[in-house]
């Protein structure tokens, strides 16, 4: 690797360009996912960095604000992490068992980094909801909403159908509607305390 | 098929010649198997062919069961073994959806579409679906029912999720394990023509749950009529898909047993939509009204309340049980007919 070059026991160099690089891969993913081309980067060099930081910024964003509305709230923190991880395995496990060539891995970065686009829903959304409710209020975030879900399920649908056999395309791509479908709704009914 | 015809012609030939050249000489003329099945003339394929073969299971499902056990050789350890039970196709998909949606009196689901293919992408996804579908649709009709309340504050209930989930989950994987368990037996005492492996029952509960997706999404409507007549009109459809698939494992048996089962059967689908529908229906409109009067005289009654208005509504649907039994003996009386 050309950063071993310099001296090892420099800390800039051991942290920070590694440190650099990974988070260039993230953003280069980050792109491909706002402007999906038929391009085999997110399957060929996957990592998991960028799932976990989305899927970290949704939770925290969804949580509900205390421990005091228990009673039919939204979800917690780890109800949302459990939501995200659990729907992205189930869904590598059944375009696998349905004969696709994908790994397991690759599959879940895909998956991951398409949920950018409801990641920057929740965040337009918490700024809408900064101001006066009503139902112009509802009405800007279900477009916004209804937007970034169709982005999301395009953006996955283009990385992930042509790992699929032909005739079984459709039974592979539904969970993945489902599982935005899920994630937009929990975005959309999301209220402040 | 020339190639074919020119290696048979060929064969008939070098017996000939080396006949000729030593008449003593045995010949054995072998046909290829894989070419008999394709010269038998078949009977004609049609209506009544798939009645003979859900009365007596005859050859072609043997020779498909043969196959299935073929296919499934793999040990249970390896993955390979669990993509068998997804080989489908999107429009084999779409078929046996079609299949639960109408129940054609004489058709039987499980030999008409599932031909010894079960799979457990459709049950489990459905399940997912439905799960999804009634949690979404309560959120929506409360919304909608306090829609213009300004004292109201909107809450998205989490909890319905994974109650549904659990709910659902456990009917359509417990509910065929029992019923399996019950075949068996009564097949070890009772000689049954027609059997179901466990998957295949499973295939069917699950298949016969999409009905319910689209009737939670109409639940949203906040008239209470309307909620009876859809949860009536789902149950009635799948409930007969249900009935119709079981009815010939079960009619050889003791002909008490046999409707036993089968009313078991319907009225366990029963408890399944008058549960949805009372969770649906007391934890949301009416019940948050119901809910916010408690909050203010106390507890105790709320929890009682709630018991009464289940209690009064499952008696209501248990007397239409006696109309279903009506027709389920209608059902009955129109599958004997064409096998005499």
């Amino acid at each position: 690797m050309a950063e071993a070059v310099e001296s090892p026991g420099d800390p800039e160099t051991t942290t920070s360009r590694p440190l650099m690089r990974d988070l260039k891969a993230v953003g280069k993913k980050f792109m491909h996912v706002l402007y999906p081309r038929k391009s085999n980067t997110l399957l060929r060099d996957w990592d998991l960095w960028g799932p976990l930081i989305l899927c970290v910024t949704l939770a925290l964003m969804l949580q509900r604000g205390s421990v005091d509305s228990e009673k039919d709230g939204g979800p917690q923190f780890a109800e949302v992490f459990v939501i995200v991880w659990f729907g992205a395995v189930t869904i590598t496990l059944n375009s696998k068992l349905l004969g696709g060539n994908i790994s397991f891995f690759q599959s879940l970065c895909v998956l991951g980094y398409c949920i950018l686009p409801l990641t920057m829903a929740m965040l337009v959304c918490r700024l809408v909801l900064l101001a006066e409710p009503g139902p112009i209020n509802f009405m800007v975030r279900l477009f916004v909403v209804i937007i970034m879900f169709a982005w999301s399920i395009v953006a996955s649908t283009a990385f992930l159908a042509d790992s699929q056999p032909p005739n079984r395309k459709a039974l592979a791509v539904y969970p993945v509607f489902l599982f935005y479908f899920v994630i937009s709704w929990m975005i959309l009914t999301f209220t402040p305390q | 098929m020339a190639a074919v015809d020119d290696l048979r012609f060929e064969e008939f030939g070098d017996t000939t010649t080396s006949l000729e050249a030593n008449p003593d000489a045995t010949t054995i003329s072998i046909e290829d198997p894989g070419e008999t099945p394709k010269h038998k003339p078949g009977p004609p394929k049609g209506l009544g062919r798939e009645e003979d073969d859900e009365l007596l299971g005859n050859d072609d499902s043997d020779k498909t069961e043969l196959l299935a056990g073929q296919k499934k050789s793999s040990p249970f350890w390896t993955f390979e073994y669990y993509q068998t039970f997804f080989d489908v196709d999107t429009y084999q998909v779409f078929d046996r959806i079609k299949g639960s949606l109408l129940p054609i009196p004489g058709k039987n689901f499980v030999r008409l579409y599932i031909r010894s293919n079960p799979d457990l992408y459709g049950p489990f996804w459905i399940c997912a679906t439905l799960v999804f579908a009634i949690a979404i649709s309560g959120n929506l009709s409360n919304f909608l029912i306090h829609l213009g309340e300004k004292t109201y504050h909107y809450v998205p209930e989490f909890r319905k999720v994974s109650i549904a989930a659990t709910i659902i989950y456990a009917y359509a994987w417990l509910v065929p394990l029992a019923l399996w368990g019950f075949l068996v037996w009564r097949n070890s005492k009772v000689m049954n023509i027609v059997s179901y492996s466990f998957l295949e029952i499973v295939c069917v509960y699950g298949y016969s749950l999409f009905i319910y997706i689209p009737t939670a999404i109409l639940w949203i409507i906040p008239q209470k009529a309307v909620r009876w007549v859809l949860v009536t009109i789902a149950l009635g459809i799948s409930g007969s898909v249900l009935a119709m698939t079981f009815w010939p494992a079960v009619r050889e048996d003791n002909r008490r047993i046999a409707l036993a089962t089968i009313v078991t059967i319907v009225l366990l689908h029963m408890l399944l939509s008058v549960g949805c529908l009372e969770e649906h229906v007391l934890l949301h409109p009416g019940g948050v009204m119901a809910q916010s009067t408690c909050e203010i005289t106390g507890g105790t009654k709320c929890e009682q309340r709630s018991l009464a208005s289940a209690w009064v509504s499952t008696v209501l649907l248990l007397q239409k049980t006696e109309l279903l039994e009506g027709v389920v003996g209608t059902f009955k009386t129109n599958s004997i007919s064409p096998g005499m």
